[in-house]
């Protein structure tokens, strides 16, 4: 690199200054679009091979491919945009990353510091257009600063509960000289941000004192035990199979423990499973683990789960009584939670009370042989679960990772598709941003070129980010993108039947794309999937397939996602799919409110 | 102010920051974004080094409002501590006011009488008007102005509160 002596220290400009931090950070992608402000970074990433840079067809999905290599490795993803519209094209990403708690360090261009506040060309106000959907964000004002507020962009985006940092480059300061010394990674300390690790001592035993007394207990556990880590879910394994007791997730936390366990009750909420939402409803012990009692799990809010003792681990304070009041709250990483909670459970040689267990076991056996996700395949027209399921067959043995999109399509993957490991899940769940799915599953090929990826899609969902198919093809990415075409909006043409008449206000899928023709313009291979007896086939002939492939499969198109918990209502007043309910559900015009 | 901030209590809440620039537009916009009261913001540096400020927070909420309004405020990367001076034990509050009456004859006369009983000073005046500076809790700075009312009220400027916790323990 480039440098003059100065005062015997070497100095460097401050885009050189900033990509030797990345590179100290031990980045190696980053996903990005260019433009006038970044030209300085761009240089300087000219001129270097230790970091990759991943040229993607607009700002959001660069994001979103982030978020995915992120959630698929457990690393931060970077992100790096130019001024003005790159970095408002960010500010969904960034949401969706704040709402899911995902470490992102987003680098924004910025015109040049005597500029700023002019309306000069391509300005925008990013810090504070960014301040509420970030977790913190910096404006570099000096190239001596630049190394050390990258560093504790990382610290803050990876530490306490994750979340996207954005770092506003102005142009001037990445052309400025500076100094640059890699500081002492290991043992780099905030200022102010102290998160808390370890649970208290006395919180641990009362928690730990509480679940062993407990006659109908429940594990209820979210993204949080993702963010932790591997070491985490394992934990997680070990506390369930000690205890015995059920165990449902809520749509992040999919994977921290295996779907395929006994114990496991599938996905809970909005539309999750019978017997995971009367679980929770008749608990009398709830022990949530890394999740936050979101309006999409609790349903109306004076009906949650109303005779049980809560128990709320979770690193981050302001998640605690935010809507449901907590019994005990233990504040800190649930990896080491768990860890306190297992060494407590152990040395108190505690006992679940076996017989309360076993009673509870079979109400919860009676719940779950209502088969709640049961559906019926005829021979002409392919079931969108059936799809699923069968996409899980074919790929469970694989070693695979699963994107999708925002609707029906996603909560059936949520409820047929079953994951044994983390970090093999990438949705949009705080936010639901359609669109998410493509460019995610571009961010964890990235990370794992070897490994199966698949975006579960929806036709609607799919043309929200259709550009970064050619980013997918510029490096040669071979993602399957598995589309339940229903040619619908499914999920809001069935809010519009059980909700508002079945009138269909604009969500009918009009003048779709031909998409075989749509993947052969972008030199991949498209195929369409229509009968049941074919899908096997096909869906094995699209894994043959070498390269990308855009899989369009016609599925049932007013099939309808079930169970479902409507706005307003009670985990206990589910709507089953078989039910005679199932069309007219009673929601309250203060339900609808609630949406 | 909403309706709410009539019938929950108040809280005066400290918050020691680390003084970066735009920390006082995150503390304002994590209020405004999750829907908060502000009755009454200070803030201003505190320290030798200026590397700190300190924010006064007057806001109002039930308890379990007041708990997710601390809790918020620690999330803020460049917070030191926080502090609800309303829980934490006594506190001294105090408010600065200038306030101008604008009076003729007896009102005249009827202002400066009030303005000793509540210890404030004229720190202008002309024929026709005075500006009084009074100091005071939220309560007294109130009453002052409600009394100069009908004396010629014609324009108010408030600090809004400042407060510490009493005894030997520092934040
Ligand atoms: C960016 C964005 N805009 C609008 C919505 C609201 N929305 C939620 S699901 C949905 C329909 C999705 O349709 P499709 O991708 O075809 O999936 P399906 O429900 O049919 O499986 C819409 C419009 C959203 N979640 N995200
Ligand atoms: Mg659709």
């Amino acid at each position: 690199m480039s440098g003059t002596e100065q005062n015997g220290k070497a100095t460097l400009s401050g885009a050189e200054i900033l990509i030797r931090a990345l590179t100290d950070q031990g980045v190696e992608v980053i996903f990005g679009y260019p433009g006038g402000a970044v030209l300085p970074i761009y240089d300087a990433l000219f001129a270097q091979n230790n970091i990759r840079h991943i040229l993607v067809r607009q700002e959001g999905g660069a994001v979103h491919a982030a978020e995915g290599y992120a959630r698929s490795t457990g690393k931060p993803g970077v992100v790096l945009v130019t001024s003005g519209p790159g970095a408002t094209n960010a500010v969904t990403g960034l949401t969706d990353a704040m709402m899911d708690s995902i470490p992102i360090v987003c680098l924004t261009g910025q015109v040049a510091s005597h500029l700023i506040g002019n309306d000069a060309f391509q300005e925008a106000d990013t810090i504070g257009i960014t301040r509420p959907c970030t977790k913190h964000n910096y404006l570099v004002q000096d190239a001596d600063e630049m190394g050390r507020i990258v560093h504790e962009a990382f610290y803050v985006a990876t530490h306490g509960r994750p979340g996207p940092v954005v770092i506003d480059l102005p142009k001037d300061i990445c052309v400025n000289q500076g100094h640059y010394e890699k500081p002492d990674l290991e043992n780099l300390k905030h200022k102010t941000y102290r998160p808390p690790i370890e649970g208290k001592t006395e919180a641990i035993a009362a928690a730990v004192e509480m679940m062993a007394g407990a006659k109908r207990p429940i594990f209820y556990t979210g993204g949080g035990l993702i963010n932790s880590g591997p070491e985490a879910c394992a934990r997680l394994q070990e506390l369930v199979r000690l205890t015995g007791y059920p165990i449902t997730s809520t749509l992040m936390g999919l994977g921290a423990y295996p779907a395929s366990d006994d114990r496991f009750l599938g996905m809970l909420g909005m539309h999750g499973t019978y017997e995971a939402n009367n679980a929770m409803h008749d608990c009398d012990v709830m022990i949530c683990l890394g999740a936050r009692f979101d309006d999409r799990i609790t349903g109306r809010l004076d009906a949650f789960s109303p005779h049980s003792k809560k128990i709320h681990v979770d690193i981050d304070p302001s998640s605690i009584n935010k809507n449901i009041s907590i019994d005990l709250a233990v504040i800190g990483d649930v990896g080491k939670v768990l860890e306190q909670m297992l060494a407590r459970w152990k040395d108190g040689a505690y006992q679940p009370d076996q017989a309360a267990l076993n009673d509870w076991w079979t109400t919860i056996q009676k719940w779950r042989s209502r088969h709640c996700l049961a559906f019926t395949q005829g021979a002409d027209i392919i079931k969108p679960q059936h799809a699923i399921q069968r996409l899980y067959e074919l790929t469970k043995d694989r070693d695979t990772y699963i994107t999708t999109e925002v609707g029906q399509h996603q909560m059936w993957a949520a409820q047929f598709y079953k994951f044994e490991e983390p970090n093999r899940w990438m949705t949009s769940g705080g936010l639901g941003t359609m669109g998410y799915g493509l460019p995610a599953a571009v961010g964890a090929q990235i990370a794992h070129p070897d490994s199966l990826v698949v975006d579960i899609s929806g036709e609607a969902s799919f043309m929200m980010n259709v550009q970064e198919l050619s980013t997918a093809m510029q490096y040669k990415l071979p993602l399957k993108i598995f589309i339940l075409n229903n040619r619908w909006m499914g999920m809001v043409r069935q809010w519009q039947q059980l909700l508002h008449g079945s009138r269909f206000s604009e969500t009918y899928s009009e003048a779709l794309p031909d998409f075989v023709k749509l993947a052969d313009c972008f030199g991949a291979t498209g195929m369409v999937i229509e009968r049941p007896d074919e899908l096997d086939a096909s869906i094995q002939k699209m894994l043959d397939t070498d390269g990308l492939v855009i899989a369009d499969v016609r599925v049932a198109q007013e099939e309808n996602c079930f169970p479902m918990v409507p706005s307003g209502a009670a985990h206990n007043e589910m709507i089953l799919g078989d039910g005679e309910n199932a069309d007219r559900p009673k929601v309250s015009g203060e339900g609808m409110a609630l949406v | 102010m909403s309706e709410k901030s009539e019938i929950a209590p108040k809280h005066t809440i400290a918050v020691l920051v680390d003084n970066e620039p735009g920390v006082l537009a995150r503390v304002v916009g994590l209020f405004s974004g999750r829907g908060y009261n502000i009755e009454s913001l200070t803030v201003a540096k505190v320290d030798a080094g200026e590397d700190r400020s300190r924010i006064n927070i007057v806001t109002s909420g039930n308890e379990m409002i007041i708990d997710q309004i601390r809790a918020q405020l620690e999330r803020l990367i460049p917070v030191f501590r926080v502090v609800d001076l309303t829980e934490s034990g006594p506190s001294v509050e105090r408010e600065l006011a200038l306030v101008k009456v604008v009076a003729k004859g007896e009102n005249r006369i009827e202002a400066l009488r009030v303005a000793d009983i509540f210890r404030a000073r004229a720190v202008d005046s002309t024929l026709g008007s005075f500006v009084f500076e009074v100091t005071g809790d939220s309560g007294k700075v109130n009453a002052f102005i409600d009394l100069m009312q009908p004396l010629g009220l014609a324009e108010v400027s408030r600090t809004g509160v400042v407060a510490i916790a009493r005894g030997a323990d520092a934040m």
